[in-house]
């Protein structure tokens, strides 16, 4: 491409619609078109200028608004098609395998290609990443690319353009005016805020140039925004973990070293509607249940400096804190959240050695079925030895009694139980509401007394460091938008020719109905001659045009 | 005008790479993500500290000089039920080797562990991680894991799922000092 030279004298970059300096149009297209297109100011994009290297290459593809556009399109696509099928985090698995089965058992071939595509995991499939990216440079480069001749030629404004320039403006009006009129309107447009600067015979006076630059902010703060959500992908900068805690237990905390937590207690309440609560009353009748408060009593723990994962037996107490729902507990950039419960796991059992026949009970002992002991003495002298334990008991496998989970949720134990009257001790397999006599007929058996349980806390664990970076973002983001969208860009420029006459042209990017007030003040004040909006006029014309060709 | 030009794709190279490595950078560590916060062969083995059930601590560092097999495990896990006859087996081929095995329970209750440890005449230590602080800072999830520490102290092999007895032999030679 070639530099276009303009008959002003200047010398412009290929692509440029108005001349730089003078204004005049430099296309043909233009030259016959009754209104120029001020977009960009009629400066050429600067991937249009040169298209010669591979790297030139690249960048005129992502410079274009349509690539952009699309790529939004194809993202938007992708995240709605993954909503369609359940996302990975939400299905019932947990290795990567038996995600994959699921996918494929549960939604057959379409599962399947599902998987394979990456919808299951939309956010960190490879090819979404890619395209975010794309997105991104395509903001930068586009912005870039538009961002620098605009500003450039907004810098290098002249005052004076040529008259074909203004003629196509759609704020137009030309007529004889009065020998001070020009500075009339000067102090007039001054009093309106306008920057003006004059040259020879003209004037030319501006309003709100920063609003042009407000999809520029509007970019930058996108890219801060997609900067912290790639930070997020970064290990130590977002943690998202789930902690299932039982009373009673200590237990290190997933993904934050050093730090252990204890659950002392969990609680549920519920409105009873009584006393305070007896204006709920009502309301309780009409629902049944409602829960008041979620609440578990924990203990935070740091582990000493220098000390080892394992060696657990010096912790040192941080705090104790009681996590309710939104009032997590906040430590060293982490907060624990109340997020889930389950009430009622069974803790420890207790039974009575009893005579099968005369129901005489030798005593009680109760086992404690996260810790059990091997041996329970009673008072009568007798025993209860306790040959194996299986808290998740599911079933016998060559004679071996089997264990599904480490969780008591089904106990069952091998008890060998030795009374007075049976010194050499009878075997029993107890599980809840059932006793198997594997050596033959006994004398004594366990009776079930009681039982106690616990409830669980389910906990998560979160840190994210990339919200002071994503909210950084959103305000620049939403700085630009009303940059762009609450203020104008206006200009007026005005020429009196040598005669007498008067030349008046008006511009801005948004808001004509703001820009035509400002210049009826000025036009009132400077006596300068009447001005027309040529869009209206081409607007009405073809208006009429197709009524009478309806018409007739 | 040459300079300039020569200025101008420089510039745009510099912009194109930069954002392109934050591309695949990314890609990358989501890709990662979900494996390195699991330890890589080749890293240092994050030394422990824990107690067997005869009272007596276990130190990662004490083996230094020696191969450890460390096998994380659950008395309700089949494969875990299934290799350790075989590796009590191999370990008295290798103890006097330099091979040591620390077999680290996930949380269960004394009880339990010396059960299971008496029916099957284990001798080498087992250990126990009451309050999961070794699983968290090894990652382990799956069960059974094994790890392999060479006498360097760095973790030569991650072995999740069940191992026959061929491969606890191979591995102990791995690790074998020499």
């Amino acid at each position: 491409m070639e530099n276009v030279q303009c008959q002003c004298g200047h010398t412009n970059p290929p692509g440029t619609k108005l001349c730089e300096s003078c204004g005049r149009s430099l296309t043909e297209k233009d030259q016959n078109s009754k209104l120029v297109d001020m977009r960009y100011e009629g400066t050429a994009r600067r991937s249009q200028t040169y298209n010669k290297s591979i790297i030139d290459k690249i960048w005129n593809f992502f410079s274009s608004v349509k690539v952009g556009v699309s790529i939004i399109v194809v993202l938007l696509v992708a995240a709605a098609i993954g909503t369609i099928l359940p996302q990975q985090a939400f299905v019932p698995a947990s290795t990567e395998a038996t995600i994959q089965a699921y996918y494929a058992d549960t939604y057959g071939s379409v599962g399947r290609v599902y998987h394979a595509l990456g919808f299951h995991d939309l956010y960190s499939s490879y090819w979404f990443i890619a395209l975010v990216g794309m997105l991104a440079i395509s903001l930068v480069i586009a912005s870039l690319d538009r961002f620098v001749p605009l500003y450039k030629s907004l810098k290098n404004q002249r005052v004076l353009r040529h008259p074909s320039f203004m003629d196509k403006q759609r704020i137009y009006g030309s007529g004889p005016g009065a020998e001070d009129a020009l500075e009339k309107a000067e102090t007039k447009l001054k009093e309106l805020k306008y920057t003006v600067r004059t040259e020879k015979n003209g004037l030319l006076a501006e309003k709100g140039r920063f609003s042009r630059w407000g999809p520029y902010v509007n970019h930058i703060g996108l890219i801060i925004f997609l900067f912290g959500v790639m930070l997020r992908m970064m290990p130590g900068f977002y943690v998202d973990e789930t902690l299932w805690l039982r009373e009673g237990e200590t237990r290190a905390i997933p993904e934050v070293p050093g730090y252990y937590l204890e659950n002392k207690n969990f609680k549920l309440e519920t409105y009873t509607g009584e006393g305070e609560d007896a204006k709920f009353g009502e309301a309780i009748d009409r629902v049944g249940t409602v829960v008041k408060n979620y609440q578990t009593d924990i203990v935070l723990y740091q582990e000493p400096e220098d000390s080892l994962p394992g060696a657990t037996d010096n912790l040192e107490v941080v705090q104790e804190y009681p996590i309710r729902v939104n009032q997590p507990l906040k430590f060293d950039g982490y907060a624990v959240y109340q997020m889930d419960y389950k009430l009622n796991e069974l803790k420890a059992m207790t039974f009575a050695l009893t005579n099968k026949e005369t129901e005489e009970s030798l005593g009680e002992l109760t086992i404690d079925l996260i810790n059990p002991d091997a041996l329970y003495e009673l008072e009568t002298g007798s025993t209860v030895e306790l040959l194996g334990y299986y808290p998740d008991f599911s079933g016998f496998e060559d004679g071996e009694p089997q264990t599904a989970t480490p969780l008591p949720n089904n106990p069952g134990f091998l008890v060998e139980l030795t009374a007075p009257e049976t010194p050499e001790g009878e075997t029993s397999f107890i599980t809840i509401q059932n006793t198997v006599e594997p050596l033959g007929e006994n004398q004594y058996k366990l009776t079930f007394q009681n039982a106690d349980t616990r409830n669980v806390s389910g906990l998560t664990v979160r840190k994210d460091s990339t919200l002071p970076i994503l909210g950084l973002g959103g305000l620049i983001f939403m700085i630009g938008v009303a940059q762009g969208m609450y203020f104008n860009h206006r200009r007026f420029w005005i020429q009196q020719k040598a005669d007498g006459t008067i030349l008046l042209a008006g511009h801005t990017n948004k808001n004509w109905f703001g820009l035509k007030k400002d210049l009826d003040r000025v036009v009132d004040s400077a006596k300068l001659p009447a001005y027309t909006d040529q869009q209206d006029e081409i607007d009405k014309k073809e208006k009429a045009e197709k009524e009478g060709e309806s018409s007739s | 005008m040459t300079v300039k030009k020569k200025k101008r794709s420089y510039v745009r190279a510099a912009i194109l790479l930069v954002m392109a490595g934050a591309i695949v950078f990314t890609i990358y560590n989501s890709f990662a993500g979900e494996k390195s916060e699991l330890l890589q062969v080749g890293d240092e083995a994050p030394d422990f500290a824990l107690v067997d059930l005869e009272g007596k601590e276990h130190q990662l560092s004490d083996y230094q000089g020696q191969g450890v097999f460390v096998n994380f495990w659950g008395t309700w896990c089949k494969p875990c039920e299934k290799e350790f006859p075989l590796m009590e087996k191999q370990y008295q081929v290798y103890k006097d080797q330099g091979v040591q095995i620390l077999a680290v329970n996930i949380a269960q209750s004394d009880y339990e562990v010396r059960q299971f440890a008496e029916q099957r005449d284990l001798t080498f230590p087992i250990v126990i991680d009451k309050t999961k602080s070794v699983m968290e800072a090894y990652n382990i999830r799956p069960l059974p894991t094994t790890l392999l520490v060479n006498p360097e102290g760095k973790i030569t092999k991650i072995i999740t799922g069940e191992m026959s007895e061929e491969d606890i032999a191979s591995y102990m030679e791995e690790i074998k000092p020499e």
